[in-house]
């Protein structure tokens, strides 16, 4: 079983801004935990022990001194080591950026550190983000914490499997087609990926810069709306984050689900196990005792969205990888000319999947096949969004499983890569509408292993997203 | 687009992606590559023919900004993370002349 903190993110910064808790003690217990069960777990790249020390003793100085301290004042974060730290190795779980170390933090990085936030760690992933396992990290895969012999979804499953385990109470991921959500669910807390260009993606490694968004893990609702309160508005680094005013989450989710439209989507793709549809079923139940009222709604181009996905993700990336060449930073591997050196260091740096999927983008893209799939794929884009927005007329926020199961065992999808893409098949539409969605802890499924529902809204509707997973929350706790 | 991608087709498109494929992965890409295709042949039964593409989410404009002098990265830093540099500039080996 897990070791959940016994402090929320929320209760650790009252009481650390009150002065009733010392940031140092609370780092101190965090650490323990990850000297307990990181050996099995294997959340972590790097832990950041004497900077994380360095940074709660000088917020308690702070407090001591009668300094104002930021929203997460002592909060200890985990980050996924694909944003960047300066001065700190960020590794996207890839060989071939060995030894890098950024000249630059990540806007979140900022963001976090003037709030209050203590980085304790940077998390394994999936390289460069690609993957729903995050067995394809070139360290060696992240487990599950309830169950070790279980993946911990991905990629973003070191800083999902950091919350669950209790090594951090927040931490955070990026989410490109499920890669926040879908861990969130196999461990059991929240995941929120929010609209596109709510949080910036300054400092991000890019993986398919028109999908990719940040956003927190945590073990409560409320701590993921304290998260996004802190890390989301715009940012002038990033020409994508968007300008409009964001308002309080903390403040939304004061307000209860009577009246609200909760959507049905009666075409949704079939092949969740029935255990997550017993679990799906539940959340309507209890949305509708909260006072809510459930819809019918159609999104027909849904079941669309994974091939959409996989090749417009795939033809990013390919852009977007074709930075890793060996000359300005990571590993090189010694050659007599550079095309030849371009083609050694990229074969040899990156893994299996990284190389499959720059080889499907590169494809994609070609002379004589763009628009037979690229061209096709955005076309179906459109479609998807459309249908969102047609559904959002009639509901307010529609709720799915996250996951078509519950967390499966290591090596079990190994030698299929589509059976491994059809884990994102109920996330991936929202990234391609960039819309916001989360994963809720809503019980436990087979093998009593967590099973998480997902709340989506239209954009720029996290205040009312949050409101449902909120109902959610308090009708499991 | 149901022609199936062929071996050199593979070969063709892993040297557009400077990728040095083994023999070995040329074989398990091909294959692997013609699988994800015949799955995603789904959306061939839509028409598209009157949909704009899209391609991100957001209405994109043009983002000015007042033209101030800012500090930039730390040079030393940067070329600090490069596998080679020398006097204040990346290294790299011959560029021309020995291209296969």
């Amino acid at each position: 079983m897990t070791q959940r903190t016994e402090l929320t993110a929320t209760q650790i910064a009252a009481g650390v801004r009150s002065g009733s808790l010392k940031a140092a003690d609370v780092l101190d217990r965090h650490l323990a935990r990850i000297a307990d069960r990181e050996s099995e777990i294997h959340a972590f790249n790097l832990v950041l022990v004497d900077q994380a020390r360095a940074g709660a003793a000088a917020i308690d100085d702070a407090v001591a001194a009668g300094h104002e301290v930021g929203p997460l004042a002592g909060v200890p974060v985990a980050l996924k080591d694909n944003m960047c730290t300066r001065g700190i190795p960020t590794t996207c779980s890839s060989k071939i950026l060995e030894g890098w170390r950024p000249p630059y933090d990540a806007t979140v990085v900022t963001r976090l550190a003037a709030a209050g936030a203590i980085v304790i760690g940077k998390t394994n992933l999936d390289e460069f983000a690609m993957g729903s396992s995050t067995e394809n990290s070139a360290f060696g895969p992240t487990l599950n914490p309830h169950d070790t012999t279980r993946v911990a979804g991905g990629s973003s499953g070191g800083s999902a499997a950091a919350v669950a385990a209790g090594f951090a109470p927040t931490s955070l991921g990026s989410d490109t087609g499920g890669s926040i959500r879908q861990p969130a669910a196999l461990c059991g807390v929240v995941g929120v990926k929010p609209t596109y260009g709510y949080v910036s993606r300054y400092g991000l490694v890019a993986f398919a810069s028109s999908l990719d968004q940040i956003g927190p893990f945590t073990n409560t609702v409320e701590d993921a709306a304290l998260m996004l309160d802190v890390i989301g508005g715009h940012d002038a680094m990033d020409s994508t984050s968007i300008p409009d005013p964001q308002p309080s989450l903390r403040e939304a989710i004061r307000h209860g689900v009577d009246g609200l439209r909760v959507g049905r989507i009666t075409d949704l793709p079939s092949g969740a196990d029935p255990d997550v549809v017993a679990r799906l079923e539940a959340a309507f139940d209890a949305l509708r005792d909260a006072g809510a009222e459930i819809v019918d709604v159609q999104v027909p181009a849904f079941g669309y969205g994974l091939t959409a996905y996989y090749l417009i993700a795939p033809a990013e990336a390919s852009s977007n990888l074709a930075r890793y060449d060996g000359v300005r930073y990571g590993m090189r591997v010694d050659s007599p000319d550079t095309n030849a050196m371009y083609g050694a260091t990229r074969a040899a740096g990156f893994g299996e999947e990284v190389q499959r999927r720059i080889m499907l983008g590169t494809y994609a893209l070609s002379a004589g096949y763009y628009d037979a799939y690229y061209g096709k794929a955005l076309k179906v884009r459109r479609m998807i969004a459309d249908d969102f927005d047609r559904a959002y007329q009639q509901a307010d926020v529609l709720i799915t499983p996250t996951a078509p199961s519950v967390a499966f065992h290591v090596g079990d999808k190994g030698d299929d890569p589509l059976a491994m893409y059809l884990c994102d098949v109920y996330t991936i539409p929202t990234n391609l509408a960039g819309h916001p969605g989360m994963s809720v802890p809503f019980g436990t499924g087979e093998s009593n292993l967590p099973v998480g529902i997902q709340v989506l809204a239209g954009t720029l509707n996290e205040p009312t997203m949050f409101r449902a997973a909120a109902a959610l929350e308090r009708a499991v706790s | 687009m149901s022609n199936r991608i062929t071996r050199e087709d593979v070969v063709h498109v892993a040297r557009l992606a400077r990728l040095d494929l083994s023999p070995e992965a040329i074989e398990r890409t091909t294959a692997q590559l013609a699988g994800m295709l015949e799955h995603f042949e789904d959306i061939d039964a839509l028409q598209l023919d009157d949909v704009q593409p899209m391609t991100q989410p957001y209405p994109l404009r043009n983002v000015f900004r007042e033209d101030v002098v800012r500090v930039g990265l730390d040079r030393d830093e940067v070329l600090a993370a490069a596998p080679s540099a020398e006097d204040g500039r990346f290294r790299v080996p011959p560029i021309l002349g020995l291209d296969s």
